[in-house]
């Protein structure tokens, strides 16, 4: 497999701030990478690094084997972005955001109407054709903004939180999309904060203060020994009215973590205990389960606050 | 050459459909500079007549008269009321009624009689200088003139002044302050204008969306000068249209001539609006700062002071602002008639303001879109 996005030892510095603390990742081609971490934890600042707006302070990057540093020009045509904000102009129809967004990628003439309507029919906005930006959904607006970003075929997609604010079936539709495009070779790299997105990315990343600290497959981090500590073991609690008994639960010795999943709760418990939570709860009914990806980085984090403490 | 300007033609074609998709905005911004140029071409009126003037006549005779009479056809006075007493004349200054006091004492006409000399009072109210000035030099001379009316046997003086004033015969303040008038309406609107463009699309996010694009930053302020430009020409047209028709000020000079040298100032004020986009973060803000620019180019430019009479500091300052330039470029052909080879120069410092500008602009961008 050939890499699409490669960043090693990835650092960005703004005076005494460091934005992006040496990051190194590689997103394969074809692939959904899942990028995850709190707000401010550097994750648009490497997006705008990866496509040559920002020179980094240290280290490097390729898109499509293009360096990002001397290469910025050639990787922005070849690049599409799309953001939380959508970058449409509200006061212009469809087509015309479509044909604006033609226009800056340099697209023409019967090139250009045969891009239009490719992205048309993929997104199927079609019929809104002539309808204003500012009066579609939530949803249209969105694939409005997917068909714009991939206006000039971008073989690398930067999706920055595009499904915030979006109804659940708007989103499916977004992702059923994606997976079309990354089935036709197309990367895609996409940040988010829901989870069940997360799960569905090929691969993911989760960055916290401004470094990278898990990347892989869910399943590879499912395993990862930072998200399963030693001598711990993850429970799945069946228990009646669970939300009453969770403050119990947490207080009980050997519970590191414990939270709250539908009608079951979820526990991180030192695993010598487990035995002893059991007689404590006698009514509950406790298996062994693998941790969520929410779980994995919830106990990242909060290794990592303790370590900083 | 042409990657500079990368996106030029589509980010121009996009805000002219910005500019029809808003009327609002469009009439709002065409129609407000009109009706200030009516407003303030109407009430700006720096020709001082008819000062309303009070007189306490302790003479009463045909003598006081006379002098009475000469005030009121000077055009400057209007003998407003009449009083008996020292008090009331200076109450009725004091309330704001009338700005000038004249006083003549009861022993005015015997003075005149005896060949000794009479004396009359004249209050001037100094709260507004101009006026102030005006009435004391007309009520010297208006006096000076009777007095040498009464020496001269046959009334003929020996010089006899011939005022002729050039250009603008009349001395209607509209020619000399609606030119200036111009520049300043054109100005604040063209600034506002492609300042607000701009801090939209950052506002909207769709800037930062431009910046992941090939666009260049070149083209991009381009793409928007273009737009905006063509709609402050029109304004500027429409502008004239209405000083010759409506304030009947002549252009004595080639209107041609005043339309291309207009384009290095419009070029200007273009660049300070991109200038200002990049410094607001908000409209409000863009807002202030474009307001910001009108009281210099008001009070600094020449418009209203004349720039010989200030302090170096000022003058100075003069020299940077794109109004002053500008206010003589328009002077210079609608009241003078002056050609190219009076205003080449005033015209090329507008150039190199407006590129400097522009480029300064084209660095803030850069610099914005590598944070």
């Amino acid at each position: 497999m050939t890499a699409a996005i490669t960043a090693e030892h990835l650092t960005i510095r703004f005076g005494a701030l460091t934005a992006v603390n040496d990051v190194s990742l590689q997103v394969n081609k074809g692939e959904i990478f899942g990028f995850l971490g709190p707000n401010g934890s550097g994750k648009t600042t490497i997006i705008k690094a990866l496509c040559g707006l920002l020179a980094p302070t240290e280290g490097g990057g390729t898109i499509l084997g293009m360096d990002i540093r001397r290469d910025a020009a050639q990787i922005k045509r070849h690049v599409g972005y799309m953001s939380q904000k959508f970058g449409l102009y509200e006061d212009l129809t469809v087509a015309e955001n479509i044909a604006f967004y033609a226009g800056v990628y340099g697209i023409h003439g019967a090139e250009a109407q045969q891009r239009k309507q490719e992205v048309l029919e993929l997104t199927g906005i079609e019929s809104y054709m002539n309808r204003r930006a500012g009066q579609l959904s939530g949803g249209w607006k969105q694939r409005l903004a997917l068909a714009c970003a991939i206006i000039h075929s971008p073989q690398v997609v930067f999706l920055d939180e595009p499904t915030a604010g979006i109804d659940p079936v708007a989103r499916r539709a977004l992702w059923d999309l994606l997976f079309r495009l990354s089935g036709q070779g197309v990367t895609f790299f996409v940040t988010t904060h829901y989870m069940d997105e997360a799960e569905r990315c090929g691969r993911v990343g989760y960055i916290y203060l401004s470094k990278l600290v898990a990347l892989g497959t869910v399943a590879e981090l499912q395993r990862f020994p930072d998200a399963n500590p030693a001598g711990t073991t993850r429970l799945q609690i069946k228990i009646a009215n669970p939300s009453s008994v969770l403050e119990a639960v947490r207080q009980i010795k050997g519970v590191r973590e414990a939270t709250i999943f539908g009608s079951f709760i979820h526990a991180l418990v030192d695993t010598d205990r487990i035995a002893a939570l059991q007689s404590q709860l006698p009514e509950a009914g406790v298996e062994t389960i693998l941790p969520s990806l929410e779980d994995i980085f919830v106990t990242l984090t909060y290794k990592i606050m303790e370590a900083s403490q | 050459m042409s990657h500079l300007f990368r996106g030029l033609m589509p980010v121009c074609r996009k805000e002219f459909l910005h500019i029809v998709r808003d009327p609002g905005t469009l009439v709002f911004a065409l129609l407000l500079p009109m009706l200030q140029l009516l407003l303030f071409g109407f009430a700006v009126d720096t020709n001082i007549r008819q000062i309303p003037t009070v007189v306490f006549d302790e003479s009463q005779t045909q003598d006081s008269r006379r002098l009475l009479e000469s005030f009121a056809s000077s055009d400057v006075f209007q003998l407003k009321s009449y009083v008996t007493s020292k008090e009331e004349m200076y109450e009725s200054i004091r309330a704001g009624k009338v700005r000038v006091g004249i006083r003549i004492p009861a022993d005015y006409a015997r003075h005149l009689q005896d060949g000794t000399q009479a004396t009359v009072l004249v209050l001037v109210d100094g709260s507004d200088s101009n006026v102030a000035g005006q009435a004391i030099s007309t009520s010297t001379g208006v006096t000076l003139r009777q007095s040498l009316l009464r020496i001269l046997p046959d009334g003929k003086m020996p010089i006899e002044v011939r005022p002729s004033v050039l250009y603008n015969p009349a001395t209607r303040s509209a020619n000399f302050f609606v030119p200036g008038l111009i520049a300043i309406l054109l100005q604040v609107m063209t600034i506002l204008l492609i300042a607000l463009s701009v801090v939209r699309e950052r506002e909207r996010g769709t800037l930062d969306q431009l910046n992941m694009t090939p666009v260049a930053p070149l083209g991009l302020m381009t793409g928007k000068m273009i737009p905006y430009g063509v709609l402050a020409f029109l304004e500027l047209c429409a502008i004239l249209l209405v000083m010759r028709l409506v304030f009947q000020v002549p252009i004595h000079g080639n209107t041609l001539l005043l339309l291309a040298l207009s384009l290095p100032f419009l070029l200007t004020v273009l660049g300070l609006g991109l200038l200002i986009s990049t410094k607001a973060r908000s409209q409000a803000e863009a807002f202030q700062l474009a307001m910001g620019t009108v009281l210099p180019s008001v009070f600094l430019s020449g418009y209203i002071f004349l720039i010989e009479n200030m302090a170096p500091i000022f003058k100075a300052i003069s020299r940077i602002i794109p109004a002053t330039y500008y206010i003589r470029i328009l002077r210079g052909i609608i009241l003078r008639g002056a050609g190219l080879k009076e205003l080449w120069a005033d015209a090329a410092i507008l150039t190199v303001m407006g590129c400097a500008a522009i480029l300064l602009a084209a660095r803030q961008f850069v610099r914005e879109r590598t944070h």
